[in-house]
């Protein structure tokens, strides 16, 4: 009897990804699929898929899903959970969505400490419009809005959420990962398992912050996106753990009990 | 139950909570402060009972959509600049199929406007507000038992259309005091297939207002269409004031309608035959009720504290068959019953007496 090794998970429907060759949802929406398989909670999942490139996200994730407006995912998901707090509700964004015009519903989501968990995909671009700037485009990257470059004194800095909400007390997880290589790909998937596993087990607010490539909009092959991931991106958005309070939640918890 | 005495916006929250409201999320703007409060206190002693104070209007229409999805009764409010702001969230939620009551404590406007009472949100409140082809079901009280009464109508009429509906009152009726008496609230009937609770052991759902498909998002825009005309012949309401002899009918709602009743009892006892045609559902707009007195009435004074909005509603109403005259105070002006009388007295005496 041939051994299965490798199979589809079963919280991601059979359909076939709309993303483009070398993007990098595909892998995020596999592994996070995986994670729900593996902690067994697909029947009480509820996701939140954003306005961008991963607005059909309900058409691969086999789980309960209601789209946000531009923005508004973790709005939207502060009162799914509050409305069931015995769910597991994840808001699913891209940069523009969580950054820009979402950095207020995302921003106070985490200061509220809401038990909820947000995955961000960071690819430094508008991606479903077409490639324009977004807020965490690099300096001297250029996009259709940026043609020449980003001009930090035209445009602005990169935004660097995790650096940004870690400093919020509402949050007990937060990490940085990339999806550009399997070891990688391994990382993110344990970080958004722990993710989880800290909303089931009521630690509050987790986050975890994806560099994901976009190969189409950065005009690049799909082996040399990855390469400026650990070139480019990554300097100026190092991973790693940025907050890490489940412990003291833990703690928290028995004295509360 | 016996009688109480409550400010407008009170009973509001106290109707709302006693339909079996049990999320409202909400953001600080005058005059509407008192919701808010009066939710942060009394929502969370009821079990199951959510209060956020969100960061935004956006956030707070955003919240009371997901609460929804997940099967609550919900409600936000606000007043007129803040009502601008949610309606990216009505537009959705109306797409999205998804109840929800949303209170306007309206204000002087455009702009920043001022804080005093106004109905310069007629056009925003019955066309829709925000973007595409959908209608929100627009309630206007007029005195603290109907903010009681509608609210809690608010909801059932929300569940019963899967839409949005709206408490359209303002400043004066949201601050002033008036003695109401709760009653008791109809049992909530509402499918918990359309829930989102989760798939369960079962096939997962999704709620959406994307339709990618130009056909499919057409067929999606007929069906609300549909639904829009079964309200429309359903549920318009009105009240008829002084009706059975009336040679001119003032046309008003809400506050402007109070203000008008009391100009008309002035009139009265001057022998002018006045009387007050008042629409209680703005959207559907009561057009058959209105028409159908064209025949025998040929006068008829739209007074709005506004430049004229509801007007339109009035003519597309009367199709040309009768007069139409306009007064309105703008802004954040209140006329008083005796400065409103000697209009309409002004109107009276160069049409009816002449």
């Amino acid at each position: 009897m041939a051994k299965t090794v490798y199979q589809r998970p079963k919280s991601l429907k059979e359909a076939i990804f709309h993303y483009c060759p070398g993007c990098g949802h595909s892998i995020a929406h596999r592994i996070v699929a995986e994670v729900i398989d593996e902690l067994d909670i697909r029947g009480i999942t509820i996701g939140v898929p954003p306005a961008g490139c991963a607005v059909l996200a309900y058409n691969y994730f086999d789980v309960d899903m209601i789209e946000a407006p531009h923005g508004r995912g973790p709005a939207m998901a502060s009162a799914i959970k509050r409305a069931l707090p015995d769910r597991v509700v994840f808001s699913y964004q891209g940069d523009g969505d969580l950054a820009a015009i979402g950095i207020a519903e995302s921003f106070h989501a985490a200061n509220r400490g809401e038990n909820i968990t947000i995955i961000f995909i960071n690819n430094a671009v508008y991606g479903m419009t077409g490639g324009q700037m977004a807020p965490t485009t690099m300096l001297e990257q250029k996009t259709t809005t940026s043609p020449l470059g980003r001009n930090k004194k035209l445009d602005g800095y990169p935004v660097k959420v995790s650096e940004i909400f870690s400093q919020l007390r509402g949050v007990t997880y937060l990490e940085r990962c990339m999806v550009n290589s399997p070891a990688n790909v391994n990382k993110t998937k344990k970080a958004i398992k722990k993710a989880f596993q800290c909303q089931i087990d009521g630690h509050g607010f987790s986050l975890i912050e994806i560099l994901s490539p976009c190969p189409t909009n950065w005009k690049m092959s799909a082996v040399n996106s990855c390469k400026w991931i650990d070139e480019v991106m990554s300097k100026e958005f190092p991973p790693g753990v940025f907050k890490d309070n489940i412990y003291a939640a833990t703690k928290t918890a028995e004295v509360d009990s | 139950m016996n009688k109480v005495l409550m400010s407008g916006n009170f009973i509001i929250c106290e109707a709302a909570i006693r339909a079996g409201c049990r999320f409202y999320a909400g953001y600080p703007i005058t005059p509407q402060n008192e919701i808010p409060e009066y939710m942060a206190e009394h929502i969370r002693k009821v079990e199951g009972g959510v209060f956020i104070q969100s960061e935004s209007e956006i956030a707070a229409i955003n919240m009371i959509a997901g609460a929804s999805a997940a099967g609550l009764r919900v409600m936000t409010s606000s007043s007129s600049p803040g009502i601008s702001l949610k309606q990216e969230g009505i537009s959705s939620m109306a797409a999205c199929e998804l109840p929800g009551v949303i209170v306007n404590i309206m204000r002087g406007g455009p702009g920043l406007g001022n804080i005093r009472p106004s109905q310069g949100d007629y056009f925003q409140a019955t066309r829709g507000g925000g973007h595409g082809d959908y209608r929100t079901i627009v309630l206007a009280p007029a005195t603290g038992q109907e903010l009681a009464d509608l609210t809690m109508a608010a909801f059932d009429l929300a569940d019963k259309y899967r839409n949005p509906a709206m408490i359209l009152a303002d400043g004066m009726m949201g601050q002033m005091m008036e003695p109401v008496i709760f009653k008791k609230p109809k049992p909530r009937q509402y499918n918990e297939k359309f829930m989102l609770r989760g798939a369960g052991k079962g096939k997962s759902k999704f709620i959406r207002g994307l339709l990618l498909d130009p056909i499919d998002s057409e067929e999606h825009n007929w069906k609300l269409a549909r639904k829009y005309e079964v309200i429309t012949k359903n549920e318009p309401l009105h009240e008829e004031y002084k009706m059975d002899d009336a040679q001119m009918v003032i046309v008003a709602y809400g506050t402007a309608a109070r203000i008008a009743k009391g100009a008309i009892k002035r009139l009265r006892e001057q022998g002018m035959k006045v009387g007050l045609f008042r629409p209680i559902t703005l959207w559907p707009f009561p057009e058959q009720q209105l028409r159908s007195l064209s025949s025998k009435i040929k006068h008829f004074l739209v007074f709005e504290m506004s430049t004229g909005q509801m007007l339109e509603d009035v003519r597309l109403a009367l199709q040309g068959y009768a007069d139409i005259k306009f007064h309105g105070r703008p802004g954040g002006a209140v006329p008083t019953p005796a400065e409103l009388a000697n209009v309409i007295a002004r109107v009276y005496e160069r049409t009816i007496n002449n």
